[in-house]
């Protein structure tokens, strides 16, 4: 969560949910929530554990770019 | 009848120590509904309560989605208990169930971030982000242990 919240600040593009899954069980089913941390970006990528900030940084452009039209 | 603190004197301290990198205000905007998610939503709001007291920068604000319901949906919450942490702007940082054990660490660091507007990220992803042609909705589910 400290990336994200950290890439909230430093964008008004980006949104930092913090989702406690044993509270919101219907969320977690939604996203199949197995192991924590999880990490879900616009509901396009998916990732379990804690990424350093280059490579979640490369999740975020991934979940941009898939979004619409997948790349020429 | 007085209200066990969730915080214990340790806990405080520790806070306290990490309250001195605050910079400007921080405003913590509680959602609670009673009906939903009663005690969920009085201990989430005690330790909001217990947190802000120790720093005179943060104040706090409890809404309820149903009566509050423009504000809320305003700041994207129709899940209670929720806090949403904003310093000079609301920069959209959203705990989502009571932030104990581990997400405490990360409300105590979002209050932070939130405060100073310095988020501690490499240049790289600071121009990345600036240049993000969509909205990015991050969620980050976890548990309290």
């Amino acid at each position: 969560m400290r990336l994200a919240q950290h890439m909230a600040v430093a964008s008004p593009h980006v949104r930092a949910d913090c989702v406690e899954a044993g509270e919101f069980p219907d969320l977690a089913r939604k996203y199949r929530v197995m192991a924590v941390p999880k990490v879900v970006i616009n509901d396009r990528v998916q990732f379990e554990g804690a990424l350093p900030e280059r490579e979640f940084l490369r999740k975020v452009l991934e979940a941009v770019e898939s979004d619409g039209q997948a790349p020429a | 009848m007085s209200v066990m603190p969730i915080l214990t004197a340790s806990d405080q301290a520790a806070v306290r120590k990490e309250f001195e990198k605050i910079g400007g205000p921080v405003k913590l905007v509680v959602f609670s509904q009673e009906l939903v998610a009663g005690d969920l939503c009085r201990q989430n709001e005690q330790l909001v309560r217990e947190v802000s007291e120790l720093s005179d920068k943060i104040s706090v604000e409890v809404l309820n989605p149903v009566i509050d319901r423009e504000r809320a949906e305003a700041y994207g919450v129709e899940e209670v208990p929720a806090i949403a942490v904003e310093g000079a702007r609301d920069y959209g940082i959203r705990f989502f169930g009571i932030p104990a054990g581990y997400e405490f660490t990360n409300l105590i660091d979002a209050i932070i971030v939130a405060s100073t507007g310095e988020p501690a990220l490499t240049a790289e992803t600071r121009t990345a982000l600036e240049e993000l042609p969509e909205p990015v909705h991050i969620q980050v589910f976890s548990t309290p242990t």
